[in-house]
């Protein structure tokens, strides 16, 4: 399986996970895990996802998702291939 | 599982504290080039490289975008072009020919440098080293992105000083040759004592003989990211800052390790190794100089630099070693004056002089570095100087390096500018007394007893 992480980090409002998973289930993009929090009114989440049936490159999916963040939801959405952590944070 | 506090932790580095890959590599033998005719020569060298490293800046780029990290440079290092240019080259114009096959190749593949125009010469020269030495100048104002190093010396045979005399001159000359763009030529010139074979990093790269037909070698990077880390342990004790230091270079080794596995794969080259070395650039927050400030220096250069220089350094290999199996190249902290903004800022305060960076060449790779000084220091004084630091590395069995510029027509206090991440230098004063009797002697310093270490 070949997974990423996306966390997404803003001042809370309706719908944002509603908006984050319509646009993962257009691309093929399975969510494996969400978890969230709301701390002093800034919403915090993160999510694993399964991106082994996405239907475009990893990057444009990367940046278009971060754009989605910035342009129409605003706050930040960051993903990245989940390799990258594992072999940081894991020996 | 991967938890929100390390996925932000990594995003962080990424994002705020320049956490990059500082470039990769590929190391390229030319040992079945040679050739006796000087344009078969180029044509295959040419041809060579550009059939091996093609996909280089692409896969780089891709690798890049995949793991959304940042790889700065894709570098080419070659076989020391004395080693095979010997038969083909009578004269320096014929070695200028190469210089520019190479420039050429480089281009047309897209990469930031090539780097191996080199001899080695640490026992003494053959014909067609010197002959490449003595083209420098001319190789070196008439290429953009070659780079040259010179290896004088080492701990097994000591300091071949005819080398190091012939070099004085030979970056006075290249110094004036590039003399309108702040003798930029200089800065593609590194003489080395015990050059690695697989250094990954410029302008002291090149693709060492013991080394198979082809390599990925990746430098990674991440002063910022050491800095920050350090911010959080303000006042612990040195225990503490040990551990913070060892962890942080982990996480940036393995991410280096991760994208040399990847490029290994994409590009089908054997991975090399990952050289640890904390390289700065002129970007604010880049800098192994505020590392040093925030273990409680006021600017580097004051006294404790030295011990400072030597903890940070121990501990990124501890960190680095765990993380990778396979670490090589310089692996140290870099400490170039016109690449590092805290240690301009050091120069320009007075804290910091070149007696003080060669002490601290001591303890960490890879030495005098990147170092402006005014453009009538003599030759025999720049060969002193480069006497002093291949004793320095002979000695203590490391690699040290000078890559020194006399900017032309420059005095002390004055300014160069190099541009990119080669940044910009405030010219340093220079020790003017003689040396020129030392320098002139000729022949070579032995090579230095290994037992009775003290």
């Amino acid at each position: 399986m070949n997974k990423a992480i996306i966390t997404v980090v803003g001042k809370d409002t309706v719908g944002i996970i509603a908006k984050v998973c319509t646009y993962l289930a257009q691309r093929g993009v399975n969510i494996l895990d969400i978890s969230q929090t709301i701390v002093g009114g800034i919403f915090n989440m993160m999510m694993i996802v399964d991106i082994s049936a996405l239907s475009e490159p990893f990057h444009e999916m990367a940046d278009s998702l971060e754009k989605l963040g910035a342009e129409e939801i605003g706050v930040q959405i960051k993903v990245q291939k989940e390799e990258i952590f594992d072999s940081m944070h894991r020996i | 599982m991967i938890n929100f506090t390390e996925v932000r932790e990594t995003n962080e580095m990424i994002e705020r504290e320049n956490l990059d890959v500082r470039t990769i590599t590929m190391g390229i033998s030319l040992l079945d080039c040679a050739d006796p005719s000087l344009p078969a020569l180029c044509n295959k060298i040419y041809e060579k490289i550009h059939r091996t490293a093609k996909d280089l800046v692409s896969v780089g780029e891709e690798i890049a975008r995949d793991y959304r990290i940042p790889i700065v440079n894709k570098r080419i290092s070659v076989t020391p072009i004395s080693l095979i240019a010997g038969s083909a080259c009578r004269t320096t114009e014929d070695y200028v020919q190469v210089a520019k096959t190479l420039d050429s190749v480089a281009k047309d593949v897209g990469v930031n440098f090539i780097g191996g125009f080199s001899a080695l010469v640490s026992k003494s020269m053959t014909p067609a080293d010197e002959l490449l030495i003595r083209s420098l100048p001319q190789a070196l104002s008439q290429t953009d992105i070659v780079c040259a190093s010179v290896n004088v010396g080492s701990t097994k045979t000591g300091i071949n000083m005819d080398a190091v005399r012939l070099l004085g001159n030979v970056i006075k000359e290249t110094a004036q040759a590039t003399a309108d763009y702040d003798s930029i030529g200089c800065v593609k010139l590194v003489v080395f004592c015990n050059a690695p074979d697989d250094n990954p990093f410029m302008a002291g790269a090149f693709h060492g003989v013991t080394e198979g037909d082809a390599v990925l070698n990746i430098g990674v990077s991440g002063p910022g990211v050491v800095k920050t880390a350090l911010e959080k342990v303000r006042g612990a004790d040195f225990e503490t800052l040990c551990e913070t230091i060892k962890k942080t270079a982990f996480k940036v080794t393995r991410v280096g390790q991760l994208v040399a596995r990847e490029a290994s794969r994409r590009l089908d080259v054997p991975f090399g190794i990952v050289d640890l070395s904390l390289a700065p650039t002129p970007a604010v927050g880049d800098s192994v100089a505020d590392i040093l400030c925030e273990m409680g220096l006021e600017y580097a250069g004051a006294p404790g630099t030295t011990a400072a220089l030597a903890l940070l350094n121990d501990q990124v290999k501890k960190g680095g070693i765990m993380a990778s199996s396979y670490v090589g190249g310089l692996s140290g902290a870099f400490i170039p004056v016109s690449e590092d903004q805290g240690m301009i800022d050091a120069v320009l305060k007075g804290a910091l002089s070149i007696e003080k960076l060669e002490a601290m060449t001591c303890v960490c790779s890879v030495g005098l570095d990147m170092i402006a000084v005014p453009g009538d220091t003599k030759a025999t004084t720049i060969s002193g100087i480069i006497a002093d630091e291949m004793a320095i590395g002979m000695i203590n069995q490391k690699t040290t390096a000078v890559r020194i510029i006399p900017v032309a027509g420059k005095k002390a206090g004055d300014h160069a500018e190099f541009g990119g991440l080669l940044g910009h230098a405030p010219i340093m004063p220079v020790n003017a007394f003689s040396c020129d009797a030392f320098v002139n002697r000729g022949g070579r310093i032995p090579a230095p007893v290994h037992s009775f270490k003290n």
